[in-house]
């Protein structure tokens, strides 16, 4: 049988299926482990009520822990703490930009971003000369912006936390 | 159907219904937004607030015995058993039309969220917390547009003054109390709409006026959506989102 720290190991393999560069444990949605017997109890925190990588998350955390072993596995989506950016660890932050993202910022507040004020380096060039084009992304955690110096289309994670990065 | 159930399960119903209704509608903007980036925008909004139903409803169905699963209540319910606000029912129309329904919606949801946090109910509580940090940031996107379309051409003044004359008789439904909530707010539960009523008036009041738009005389409301009372629109949109599982019950993706 394995422990709780052997579980989450087990979840750091899991990535989110549509960042695939970061882990479902660097996202911080992995909020509970409870092995009991043969039991075993996961719970979850979504990131947006209607994302539809959650579906997908329970199951592939499901799967995982079913070819681990287990065959008693409840996987339970919890309402509370509420998930925000500030859960990413600094290696998903880092995964996030590296992948070509930028990364949640806490000192631009999106109010900001649709008046024209950004300060959000381009994952590219790492100017800071760069400008929001849509709020909305291709996901429910992403806008689109731009980059005015080398002229690259890229998308940000969306910050609802209020940490600032680390630098 | 509803009418045999607690107050409790109806209240979490009614706060479905107007999220499954509304998303419903805007996802009929899938891939025919004005532009790509509004297109998406449209969808992650309509995502959203479907996940926002999602929520309402499986706490309703830990709360009933007749319903176990969400989509039975998404389902498996006529037009006569919806508890829809009418606002939420209504067409699109034209891109206007579709923001200023959305603009009138965001506004009051965002307010009855906030409030609603204060429930005593410790579930309801987080759900409403949730959905008004998603609220919030759709309010910002709906209220800006209402902006940029009533100030911009005079086609488009003309088509968002269109749409406050055609919609504003369904906005009184939203902060009406209904049975149900009075049920609910007497025990701490729920909040009344009606006691937000004033503070949504001045609020849309000012931001439609500063959009050079006219408020409309005629103050005649049409209400009945919390009653099971729909327009003819209702109909037309449970037809086509519950056909699969009609025609092949309990059917799975």
């Amino acid at each position: 049988m394995k422990t709780d720290a052997e579980v989450l190991e087990l979840l750091k393999e899991i990535s989110d299926p549509e960042i695939p560069v970061l882990t479902i444990v660097d996202l911080g949605i992995v909020e509970k482990i409870k092995v009991e017997e043969n039991k075993l109890y996961i719970g979850i925190l979504p990131t947006y009520n209607g994302c539809p990588a959650m579906d997908l998350i329970r199951m592939m955390v499901y799967e995982k822990c079913y070819d681990a072993g287990f065959r008693d596995i409840e996987v339970a989506y919890l309402n509370s703490p509420h998930w925000t950016t500030d859960r990413i660890s600094q290696q998903g932050m880092d995964a996030i930009q590296e992948y070509g993202i930028a990364a949640p910022d806490a000192s631009t507040r999106i109010e900001q971003l649709i008046n024209g004020e950004s300060s959000i380096l381009c994952p590219k060039c790492h100017s800071s000369n760069t400008k929001l084009i849509s709020a909305f992304g291709s996901t429910a955690c992403k806008a689109l912006m731009q980059c005015n110096d080398c002229l690259e289309p890229f998308e940000y994670f969306k910050c609802n936390g209020i940490r600032q990065p680390e630098s | 159907m509803l009418e045999n159930q607690t107050p409790l399960f109806r209240f979490l119903v009614q706060l479905g219904d107007d999220a499954l209704i509304i998303s419903q509608r805007l996802s009929e903007w899938c891939g025919h937004g004005p532009v790509l980036e509004q297109d998406i925008a449209i969808t992650n909004i309509t995502l959203d607030i479907l996940g926002q139903a999602r929520l309402w409803y499986q706490l309703a169905c830990d709360h009933s015995t007749t319903f176990n699963k969400e989509d039975d209540l998404a389902y498996l319910r006529d037009a006569r058993n919806m508890s829809n606000l009418l606002l939420t029912e209504q067409p699109n129309g034209d891109w206007g039309q579709t923001i200023m329904r959305q603009y009138l919606y965001d506004a009051f949801k965002k307010m009855y969220y906030t409030a609603l946090e204060q429930s005593n109910h410790a579930s309801i509580s987080e759900i409403a917390h949730k959905c008004k940090v998603e609220t919030t940031y759709h309010h910002k996107w709906s209220s800006e547009w209402v902006k940029r379309l009533s100030l911009g051409s005079d086609e488009g003044h003309h088509r968002m003054q269109n749409a406050l004359n055609q919609l504003w008789r369904f906005h009184q439904e939203l902060t009406m109390s209904s049975d149900v909530d009075i049920a609910i707010s007497s025990e701490g539960i729920g909040i009344l709409p009606s006691e937000i009523k004033e503070t949504y008036e001045a609020q849309i009041t000012q931001h439609l006026v500063a959009c050079n738009l006219t408020i409309p005389a005629d103050q005649h409301s049409v209400t009945g959506g919390r009653k099971g009372i729909h327009t003819e629109h209702l109909g037309y949109i449970l037809a086509e989102m519950q056909y699969m599982q009609r025609v092949y019950p309990n059917l799975q993706w």
